[in-house]
C-alpha cells in the first residue's frame, strides 16, 4: 500500500472548507463503483468492463459480487472499447472502465468510430483523471482527454465534482442512450452543498451567488473555487462559483449569466489549458459577444512538474490561494 | 435459416452479377475499392445468401446472425449484395458517395442491413467479439461473423480481441480472412509479413479451416460448418485481389482504381463471356 496522498488543501484552506460546511466526502471513485453495483444488482444488461483496472477502479467487489457481469479483457484498451461497442450494440448497458490517460489515448480511434460514430450507448470511465496519480508523471496523467473528446460528435462528457455529482452522474449515464463519458479523480472529496441540488443533463449548477468575479469548475477543482470565493468574502468581495459537470453540451445559458454579469470569469479545471472546459467556455462567451476578463486555470502546456497531486495543484495555482489571486488580479487590472 | 435456398450454379450466376454490379457502382460513384470488392464477393454471397440467418423482415431481430464488416472500405460489394437480398432498393445505389447520401464510402448503420460503422482498420474482430459474447451472457444462439482483410491484420487491435475471443470460448464468433495477398502498397508479404497466418491463429486459441474464398461450394462446408466447442473460427479464405476481371486481378492499382469507360466495358464483357459459357455447361 502506499502511503496516503498529502492533501491538496493548506492548513487555512482545510480550515475554510470546515467552516463553509464543505465535509470530507469518499473518492469520486468509489461512490462510482458502490453506485454502479447498485444499478447493476437491479438490471443484468449494466456490464463493467476492465483492463486489468478493477483494482483502481474500486471495481472488486463488483466483480465479487457480480461475476458474470464483471468483463476482464486485460491491459487491452483499444479491446476494451471495442468489445463495449458490440456489447452495446446487442442490447447490453457496458461501462469501460481505465485509466483516463490510457482510455481517450490508446482507445481513441475506438471511441471515435465504434463508440460515438456508430451511436452506441457505451458509458465511458476515465479513472483516476487529470493529475490523480501525481509523481507518476505525464504517461500517467490525462490532461488532454476533455480536449480530444471535445471534437468528437455523439459524445457527452460529465465530470462530476463530488459524492453527489457522482452518484447522480452514473445513474444518467446508465439511462442514456446515448454515449457517455464520465471523468472521475480518487482523491477523496469534499461534499459541496448541503442544500438541495438538481442534477440536470447539461446544466451546471450554481453552488454561490455574487458578481465580483464568476468561478466555473469542474471535476476536482470545483472545491478550491469555492474556497476561493469563501476566501475573498472575506475581503469583501463576492464571487459566484458555478460547479459545470457538463463540459459538452456545455451550459450556455449559465455561462454566459456570468460573462454578462460578473466583473471577471475564472474557469479553473484538471486539465491542458488547451482544448478544455476553460476554452469551451472562452468560445461561448466570444461567440455571444460577452467580453468580460478571463482566465483559464488550468495546467499549461508543458511537461508536468513532478510531484503529487497537491503538489501539482499548488504548483500551477489549482487551489484556494492560487485561485483567489487570479481574480484579485482580474479584478484590479480593471 | 436463410431466406434463399439457392444451388451452387445459381449462385456462381449471382456472383458474376454481384461483379457486373460493383463495377457499374464505383464506375457511377467515381470512387471505390475495387480489387478488395472482388476479392470478398462470393464470401458475402455465401454468406447472405447461405450461412446468415439475417433478412429485411428480421434486421432488427435479437436473435438474427451479425456480419461486421471490418475491411469496410470493400463496402460497395456489401452493399450490391444488401441491395440484391432486399434490404433497401436497388436504385439506392445511385447515391452512393454523393452529397447527402447515406451511403457513404465506407459501412454505416444508416443504412438498412449494416450492424456497425467500420472503415478505420482492426476494429471489426473486438466489436464482434463484444457481439458474440453479448450472445453467450443472453444465451441467444446467433452467431456473428466478421471480414478482415489480411493487409488489416498488420492493425495490433486485432490481435487483442483474437486472444479475448479465445479466452472467453467465443465458439459462435468467426472471423473471415480475405487472404488476397496484396495491399495497397503491394504483396503484403513484402510489406510486412504476417506469414504464417494459419499458425498465428492456431497459436491464439482459435480452430483455423481454410478455403477456396472463390468456390462457393467449398465456402459453404466451411462457413456452414459447426465450430469446435469453446474455440472461436478462423477461416482463412484464398482469393485473388480482382478476381473475375482479367486485367485487374492481383494488380495492386486496382485496389482503388476507378473503371474507366472503356475498362467496364471490358471488364463486363468478360463477364458475360463466363456467364455465356456457365450458361451453355449447365444447358
Amino acid at each position: 500500500m502506499s502511503a496516503p496522498a498529502p492533501s491538496v488543501f493548506s492548513p487555512t484552506a482545510a480550515r475554510l472548507a470546515e467552516k463553509l460546511g464543505l465535509a470530507l466526502g469518499q473518492p469520486n471513485l468509489d461512490v462510482f463503483a458502490d453506485t454502479l453495483l447498485e444499478l447493476a444488482r437491479a438490471n443484468p444488461d449494466i456490464l463493467a468492463l476492465t483492463s486489468d483496472s478493477r483494482g483502481s477502479g474500486k471495481l472488486a467487489p463488483f466483480g465479487q459480487a457480480l461475476p458474470r457481469q464483471l468483463v476482464e479483457v486485460g491491459i487491452a484498451e483499444q479491446n476494451l472499447v471495442g468489445m463495449a461497442a458490440g456489447l452495446a450494440a446487442c442490447g447490453k448497458k457496458p461501462f469501460a472502465v481505465s485509466p483516463a490517460s490510457f482510455l481517450t489515448t490508446r482507445a481513441l480511434e475506438q471511441i471515435k468510430n465504434d463508440v460515438c460514430y456508430s451511436d452506441v450507448p457505451v458509458v465511458l470511465v476515465g479513472i483516476s483523471a487529470g493529475t490523480s496519480y501525481g509523481a507518476l508523471g505525464s504517461t500517467h496523467h490525462s490532461l488532454h482527454d476533455l480536449a480530444v473528446l471535445r471534437a468528437i460528435p455523439n459524445l457527452s462528457i460529465v465530470v462530476p465534482a463530488d459524492n453527489w455529482e457522482t452518484r447522480e452522474a452514473v445513474r444518467w449515464a446508465a439511462t442514456a442512450r446515448q454515449p457517455v463519458y464520465l471523468r472521475f479523480g480518487k482523491a477523496p472529496t469534499r461534499h459541496l452543498s448541503t442544500g438541495e441540488r438538481r442534477f440536470e443533463p447539461g446544466q451546471a449548477t450554481v453552488l454561490r451567488e455574487g458578481a465580483d468575479a464568476a468561478f466555473i469548475g469542474t471535476g476536482e477543482t470545483v472545491v478550491h473555487c469555492l474556497l476561493a470565493a469563501g476566501a475573498l468574502a472575506a475581503e469583501g468581495r463576492e464571487c459566484r462559483v458555478i460547479s459545470m459537470p457538463w463540459v459538452k453540451p456545455l451550459d450556455e445559458e449559465t455561462l454566459l449569466s456570468a460573462g454578462r454579469e460578473c466583473a471577471a470569469v475564472i474557469v479553473a479545471e484538471e486539465h491542458s489549458v488547451h482544448g478544455g472546459l476553460g476554452e469551451a467556455c472562452a468560445s461561448a462567451l466570444m461567440r455571444a459577444g460577452v467580453r468580460v476578463p478571463f482566465r483559464i486555470a488550468a495546467i499549461p502546456d508543458e511537461e508536468t512538474v513532478t510531484g503529487s497531486q497537491a503538489d501539482i495543484f499548488r504548483h500551477y495555482g489549482l487551489t484556494m490561494e492560487g485561485l483567489s489571486q487570479a481574480a484579485r488580479e482580474l479584478l484590479e487590472g480593471l | 435459416m436463410p431466406a434463399t435456398l439457392m444451388t451452387d450454379r445459381e449462385l456462381q450466376f449471382k456472383s458474376i452479377a454481384y461483379r457486373r454490379a460493383l463495377l457499374q457502382l464505383i464506375f457511377s460513384a467515381g470512387a471505390g475499392h475495387t480489387g478488395g470488392g472482388l476479392s470478398c464477393l462470393d464470401i458475402l454471397n455465401v454468406l447472405y445468401h447461405r450461412i446468415l440467418r439475417v433478412s429485411p423482415e428480421t434486421r432488427d431481430s435479437p436473435d438474427r446472425d451479425r456480419y461486421v464488416q471490418s475491411k469496410g472500405h470493400s463496402v460497395e460489394a456489401l452493399y450490391v449484395v444488401l441491395a440484391d437480398r432486399g434490404f433497401f432498393p436497388r436504385t439506392d445505389l445511385q447515391t452512393v458517395c454523393r452529397y447527402q447520401s447515406p451511403y457513404v464510402g465506407h459501412p454505416t448503420r444508416k443504412v438498412p442491413g449494416i450492424e456497425m460503422n467500420t472503415g478505420a482498420l482492426g476494429h471489426g474482430l473486438a466489436i464482434s467479439a463484444g457481439m458474440a459474447l453479448a450472445a453467450k451472457l443472453d444465451g441467444r444462439s446467433y452467431r456473428v461473423f466478421t471480414l478482415l482483410g489480411d493487409g488489416e491484420l498488420a492493425e495490433g487491435s486485432n490481435w487483442e480481441a483474437a486472444m479475448a475471443a479465445s479466452h472467453y470460448r467465443l465458439d459462435n464468433l468467426t472471423a473471415i480472412i480475405d487472404h488476397n495477398t496484396l495491399q495497397i502498397t503491394g504483396p503484403t508479404r513484402d510489406v510486412c509479413s504476417n506469414e504464417p497466418l494459419d499458425d498465428k491463429w492456431r497459436a491464439f486459441g482459435w480452430t483455423v479451416r481454410e478455403t477456396d474464398g472463390h468456390d462457393v461450394a467449398a465456402l459453404t462446408r466451411v462457413l456452414g460448418a459447426p465450430p469446435d466447442p469453446g474455440k472461436p473460427t478462423c477461416v482463412i479464405a484464398h482469393t485473388i485481389k480482382g478476381k473475375g476481371v482479367s486485367f485487374m486481378e492481383s494488380v495492386p492499382r486496382w485496389h482503388h482504381g476507378v473503371p474507366t469507360a472503356a475498362e467496364l466495358a471490358r471488364a463486363v464483357a468478360e463477364l458475360d463471356a463466363v456467364e455465356t459459357r456457365l450458361r451453355e455447361e449447365a444447358a
